[in-house]
């Protein structure tokens, strides 16, 4: 086995030719690598089959961790390690730690969520980018099928249909591992 | 399948294709700074080096160098930090709130209104911490940081204290939201450049390839995002009016002030946003891009806010007679009559007045109209603030120490500083990055650009 990956990609100049294109590939039996944009494609993620991201899920965890370490470093310094009278309130004025718990909670939010994304989508700043067609990030929409994974379809018959789909141009690819 | 309407304008004109709009926008920044910008980046470079010299004089002899006396303990330094944090509010409000409500003119001006807010924010930070007058032991005083007083922690119960949490948090949540809108167009420039321009925008683009499954958890990060920013960008202004209602001065002690700083900054923040995205429209030949349709819109955005504004202002009086406390009939009394009538009157022209003249179709799709009227916006929520902490501190309950309050020139030289780091990072930002948000608005090309309609009507 070879390092070798092959790739076909059909390029696509239209978003809603492309979404159209996805659902007549993925019913004719082809496995889809993955789809290039350069732009956000509403209704993309659902034609290729994606799951919903879970990252609302991971946003509310955070969200209840920085609402649980805000509260309980104001009751613990305020309420526990060094009580105080402040204007005849309680220790634990609860009403008045609401400001920095709602703060932290977004705090931990937004940068619990955003740190998941990177990770879960591999964004750093020394990753290289392996773009199979420079267009992607100017104007045109990839389709990339590997070959590897649809040997039951002859490469042929996967560049008509993509053609056939409405890709302006079909190119074969090489990747090296 | 998106709809296009034949009741909204187009909002990108000039018949712009998807690699139109990448050329546009990229040659910004791939080309040589022009004279314009020179001499801009110039001016505000020069500024900031002539408010520096204030704020050293600040750090080297104290804050005695400012006007403030023991009556007006408040003056200039709390006036400029909240007329910037008020600037600060229009970014976030138009990435987030008009991305919850499905509002695509945002696309075109949320990259430069972000970067608005960011640097608004910063000069904004620029008073709290020089009134510190020792601000390398402010971490001390601001932060819960375990220290050697006993332990003795910050004070959870001031609303200055909920001012520190509030902007520093708005701040990052702000500069993360931006900088994850930028990442998909730094790549694009990183596909076109070479050099070591290629290893800066590739580092800076984090690898970014636009798989279709990245774009999707994008998208339903910047959804959450936006709605983690809305409930933040309202609660910012509203802590930075606690800062005031919370406290027992006649004036201050009101609780309409939350809903009434809001508006008021969005106001400004709508202001300002328009009289820099006047400018950079003009330098940087954006007019397919930034339309008269999106100047109206705002337009209208400002006469909504002036209103509310005004609407807060005649509300006010009104509870200061009908509360019957004498105190407060004065306070309000002396605003308006007392020594101070023409920051009084300047602030009620400027934010009263002037914003209802874009009720006129003519003013509010005239662009220098816009630019004159979005410049006294500014002038008058200034003016606002000033109105607010002087006039009602420098009355205060004993006769014998009232007092005015002269600005000395370090006052001056340190609101120039703020100017000075405001316009200098604009302009930065204008020349090295993408002013417009590409892959925003090569997505909306096909449903609301001028040559669609064209194509439609054709068949």
């Amino acid at each position: 086995m070879s390092d070798t990956k092959n790739y076909i990609l059909g390029v696509f100049d239209d978003e809603d030719v492309l979404l159209k294109a996805v659902g007549q590939m993925r019913s004719a039996g082809v496995k889809i690598h993955e789809v290039y944009s350069p732009f956000p494609v509403h209704g993309l993620d659902e034609e290729l089959g994606y799951k919903k991201s879970r990252l609302p899920i991971a946003a509310f965890m955070f969200g209840v961790l920085g609402t649980t370490l805000a509260l309980v470093m104001q009751i613990w310094m305020l309420g526990i390690d060094w009580p105080m009278i402040i204007g005849g309130k309680n220790f634990v004025a609860l009403p008045d730690f609401v400001p920095v718990t709602f703060e932290l909670t977004v705090l931990l939010a937004a940068f619990g969520m955003v740190g998941t994304f990177l990770v879960s989508s591999d964004l750093k700043p020394w990753k290289k980018a392996n773009l199979l067609d420079i267009r992607i990030t100017d104007d045109r929409h990839i389709m990339a099928i590997d070959l590897a994974k649809n040997k039951a379809i002859d490469s042929g018959e996967i560049t008509k249909a993509l053609k056939s789909s409405g890709a302006t141009e079909v190119n074969d690819k090489k990747v090296e591992a | 399948m998106q709809v296009t309407s034949s009741v909204r304008k187009p909002l990108i004109t000039g018949g712009k294709t998807v690699h139109d709009v990448t050329e546009d926008i990229c040659k910004q920044v791939e080309g040589k700074p022009g004279k314009l910008w020179l001499m801009a980046f110039g001016i505000s470079a020069v500024t900031l080096a002539i408010g520096l010299i204030a704020v050293v004089m600040t750090l080297w002899e104290g804050i005695g160098m400012w006007g403030l006396n023991k009556t007006v303990g408040w003056a200039w330094d709390i006036t400029n930090f909240v007329w910037w944090v008020g600037i600060g509010h229009a970014g976030t409000l138009i990435s987030a709130v008009l991305l919850l409500f499905r509002q695509k003119w945002r696309m075109a001006i949320n990259r430069a209104a972000e970067a608005m807010t960011i640097f608004a924010v910063i000069c904004a930070a620029q008073f709290p911490i020089l009134h510190m007058g020792r601000p390398w032991l402010g971490a001390y005083w601001a932060l819960p940081l375990p220290n050697t007083f006993g332990s003795l922690w910050v004070n959870f119960n001031s609303p200055l204290l909920w001012d520190v949490f509030a902007i520093s948090t708005y701040f990052s949540v702000s500069l993360v939201f931006w900088y994850l809108g930028l990442v998909p167009d730094f790549a694009t420039i990183r596909d076109r450049a070479s050099g070591i321009r290629k290893v800066i925008y590739g580092a800076l683009s984090l690898g970014w390839d636009g798989a279709a499954r990245t774009w999707s958890r994008y998208e339903s990060v910047s959804l959450i995002l936006a709605g983690l920013a809305t409930p933040l960008v309202l609660s910012v202004h509203t802590i930075v009016s606690f800062d005031f209602a919370t406290s027992v001065i006649p004036g201050w002690h009101t609780t309409i002030f939350p809903p009434y700083f809001v508006a008021g900054a969005i106001f400004s923040g709508f202001a300002m946003v328009l009289t820099l995205m006047l400018v950079t429209r003009q330098v940087f030949k954006l007019h397919d891009y930034i339309t008269i349709e999106h100047i109206e819109l705002m337009n209208i955005v400002i006469i909504v806010t002036g209103s509310i504004v005004g609407i807060a202002y005649i509300t006010e009086f009104f509870i200061a007679w009908y509360s019957g406390v004498p105190a407060e009939q004065y306070a309000f009394y002396n605003r308006m009559q007392g020594p101070y009538w023409w920051a009084y009157w300047s602030m009620m022209t400027c934010n009263v007045i002037s914003p209802h003249l874009f009720w006129i179709k003519k003013i509010r799709t005239s662009i220098a109209a816009t630019f004159i009227l979005s410049i006294i916006v500014n002038i008058g929520m200034w003016f606002e603030r000033f109105v607010i902490i002087v006039t009602s501190l420098h009355r205060d309950y004993l006769p014998s120490s009232w007092a005015m309050f002269y600005p000395t020139i370090y006052d001056v030289g340190v609101y120039l500083f703020t100017f000075g780091l405001f316009f200098s990072a604009f302009f930065l930002f204008a020349k090295f990055f993408p002013v417009i948000n590409m892959a925003e608005v090569k997505s909306i090309i096909k449903s609301s650009s001028e040559s669609i309609e064209e194509k439609t009507a054709e068949s």
